[in-house]
């Protein structure tokens, strides 16, 4: 792994809580671009919580409190100038439940493209949808039905959708809290694979369960414990050669 | 094995406990209707005379103009009492008199319609069904009996036995009243029709949806989506679902007092009346509004904020779509209970005789359940029919505006 690449994302210092309760005990990872970083750790241990932070998600619950450096391209994504609405189009996010639109495929892929005046003509919105399908892997299969309702179409084909509708902005940052969850072990597949294909243009972060969807996937893995970062690394190292013994316990399966 | 006898026993009996509540309310749902039904299908049927009619020019007395305007002007009491006393002849003064009453009062209208429809007919002789009056009507249609003594009859011998000859001369013959439907009210049952409550009605509720809906939908959105929640919403959330249940003629008061007395808007107009009943429904579009904003998954709201749409765009682009079936099946069954609302309309003048039939929202108007009451006031059997037949109608509108509901709900629901 080459060690100087570009950072993309840098965060620092990282507190959040709910109300009283605290969920994240200084954290600091560093996202590097074109690379895919994971997130892994037991259930409730603030990976999602953190993800979150990351595109300003949590914003909408009040009793969160976010503290903390987050640097994107050197600029404070809290900063007083920063407008979340311009931050979240740099910074898309796929869920874990495929959440389409109930409303047509094209609509769906169109939708964060014409909100933020992305195309001018009609045609460049075709190109715009056309390409970003192709991207996500899913055109071949929708082309003759992207005036079908989005919720028709397979867990899979609605998670790659998503994962469409978020590219549709050209982010630069792709967050995605574990895509993979509600679906089966070939539809996995499938957007396994196309995560490696996005990590040419995108830079990815992604929350996972699946310690082997970590190990498959991703350049760098995260390991977090009751709201603490234990150990973040290159994946190779972490899964053959884990520096904490917390670590070795839950990917070796002893706790989690 | 413990034994399972009891607890069957115990659901059969249930069982049947429930099918007994079942049919009995079904029971009377279905007198109810026979009631409502045999009574009220008499105001449909309407008695006419046959009589030959001269529009005889020296009676008419219409000017030379002759225009419609003129036609309309004129008075035609006169010539309709010389069409009864030629279809009646060698009548004395109190016989005349007799035999004019078994003829609509209303006869010179009718009269004045056919000429100013067809002023050529004017010298000319025709054959003309004349709307018997309703106390002829009701002796032709048996529901007023004919064999008590002459004292406790609307009609007198002398007129039964006009009734008779006129009848076994083939010229006593029942015909759709098409009235009832185009007319305004009226003090003779046989000319008075819905047309006038109905349109009242209708301005109401054309008010009542123009207010209470875009005011109801924008609360519930503002209440379930922007404002947060604290000691503030859930005193507004319980005082709106205290005034769901807050008796309607408490909202007649309030118009009255309010929109009547202090802002000094006129009396016994659908305006007023509208507001009034959108007042009334404002709590019930709240409640079902944001019932259904709630069931919108939080997931579509979070999808659209994470490619970067306000909460504005969130809120109008996809939640509000997605919440408007439900939005509006509530504002529907809303607007049912305020059709059948009888009290506010009382509190604010809805109640008079009205007998144009209103053309605005500004005009004075009654509505139906109002007018359902008026007639139900009236003495004379005529108007009982009407009453009847103003329930049908009203029920009828009723269960067209709740199968609209249902259809809205089922058609436009999202599934997920």
């Amino acid at each position: 792994m080459v060690e100087n690449d570009t950072l993309a994302l840098k965060t620092n210092n990282v507190y959040v809580h709910y109300g009283s309760k605290m969920a994240i005990n200084n954290v600091a990872v560093d996202f590097h671009k074109n690379q895919v970083t994971s997130l892994i750790g037991p259930s409730g241990c603030g990976k999602s919580t953190f993800l979150r932070c990351l595109n300003r998600m949590n914003d909408v619950i009040d009793i969160c409190k976010v503290q903390g450096e987050f640097h994107l391209n050197g600029i404070d994504i809290y900063g007083p100038e920063i407008q979340v609405e311009n931050l979240r189009k740099q910074v898309g996010m796929v869920f874990q439940k495929p959440n389409p639109f109930p409303k047509t495929i094209y609509e769906n892929v169109a939708y964060g493209p014409k909100i933020h005046g992305i195309a001018s003509t009609k045609t460049e919105l075709d190109d715009i949808v056309k390409d970003t399908l192709n991207r996500a892997g899913l055109y071949s299969e929708v082309k003759d039905r992207l005036d079908d309702i989005a919720t028709g179409l397979s867990g899979g084909q609605q998670q790659r959708l998503c994962i469409a509708r978020a590219i549709a902005i050209k982010p630069e940052i792709i967050l995605m809290d574990e895509p993979c969850s509600a679906l089966d072990p070939i539809a996995t597949a499938v957007i396994e694979e196309l995560i490696n294909e996005l990590k040419e243009n995108y830079t990815i972060v992604i929350v996972t369960h699946s310690m082997q969807q970590a190990a498959r996937i991703s350049d760098k893995t995260a390991y977090f414990h009751l709201g603490e970062m234990i150990e973040f690394g290159v994946t190779s190292n972490i899964f053959t050669n884990p520096k904490h013994e917390m670590t070795e316990a839950y990917i070796s399966g002893r706790i989690g | 094995m413990t034994d399972l006898s009891k607890r069957l026993a115990a659901e059969k009996r249930f069982k049947y406990i429930a099918m007994f509540a079942m049919c009995l309310s079904l029971f009377f749902v279905v007198i109810l209707m026979l009631k409502i039904f045999t009574t009220g299908s008499g105001a449909f049927i309407r008695t006419t005379i046959e009589a030959s009619v001269y529009f005889d020019p020296n009676t008419i007395e219409v000017t030379n103009e002759s225009s419609i305007k003129a036609i309309k002007k004129t008075s035609y009491v006169n010539l309709a009492d010389q069409i009864v006393k030629d279809n009646h002849p060698n009548l004395n003064d109190e016989k005349f008199i007799l035999v004019r009453e078994m003829y609509t009062r209303k006869f010179d209208f009718q009269l004045r319609d056919y000429i100013a429809n067809d002023p050529n007919i004017i010298g000319k002789t025709i054959l003309m069904d004349i709307t018997a009056s309703s106390d002829l009507d009701q002796i032709v249609k048996g529901n007023y009996p004919r064999d008590v003594p002459e004292a406790q009859r609307k009609i007198n011998d002398y007129q039964l036995s006009v009734l008779d000859s006129l009848d076994a001369d083939g010229k006593i013959s029942s015909t759709f009243n098409l009235w009832f439907f185009t007319n305004g009210d009226s003090r003779d049952p046989e000319t008075a029709g819905i047309l006038g409550a109905l349109m009242g009605s209708f301005y109401a509720l054309l008010i009542c949806f123009s207010f209470a809906f875009p005011v109801g939908l924008l609360a519930s959105i503002y209440l379930e989506e922007f404002v947060r929640p604290g000691k503030l919403t859930d005193f507004i959330e319980v005082n709106i679902n205290n005034l769901a249940a807050v008796p309607s003629i408490v909202y007649g008061l309030l118009g009255l007092g309010m929109l009547i007395g202090v802002f000094g808007m006129p009396y016994q107009v659908p305006l007023v009346g509208g507001l009034v009943l959108g007042f009334m429904t404002l709590p019930t579009i709240i409640i079902a509004s944001r019932a259904s904003l709630r069931s919108v998954p939080p997931s579509i709201r979070e999808a659209a904020l994470a490619v970067g749409a306000t909460k504005t765009q969130t809120v109008f682009h996809h939640v509000i779509p997605l919440s408007l079936p439900g939005s509006l099946t509530g504002t529907i069954i809303g607007m049912a209970q305020a059709l059948g609302e009888t009290a506010p309309l009382l509190m604010v003048g809805m109640v008079a005789f009205v007998m144009d039939i209103p053309g605005g929202a500004l005009d004075p108007a009654t509505g139906l359940p109002s007018q359902i009451y008026l007639w139900s006031e009236s003495a004379e059997r005529g108007f009982l029919e009407k009453t009847s037949a103003g329930i049908m109608l009203l029920l009828g509108f009723l269960i067209t505006m709740n199968t609209i509901a249902v259809i809205i709900r089922r058609k436009l629901e999202v599934k997920w």
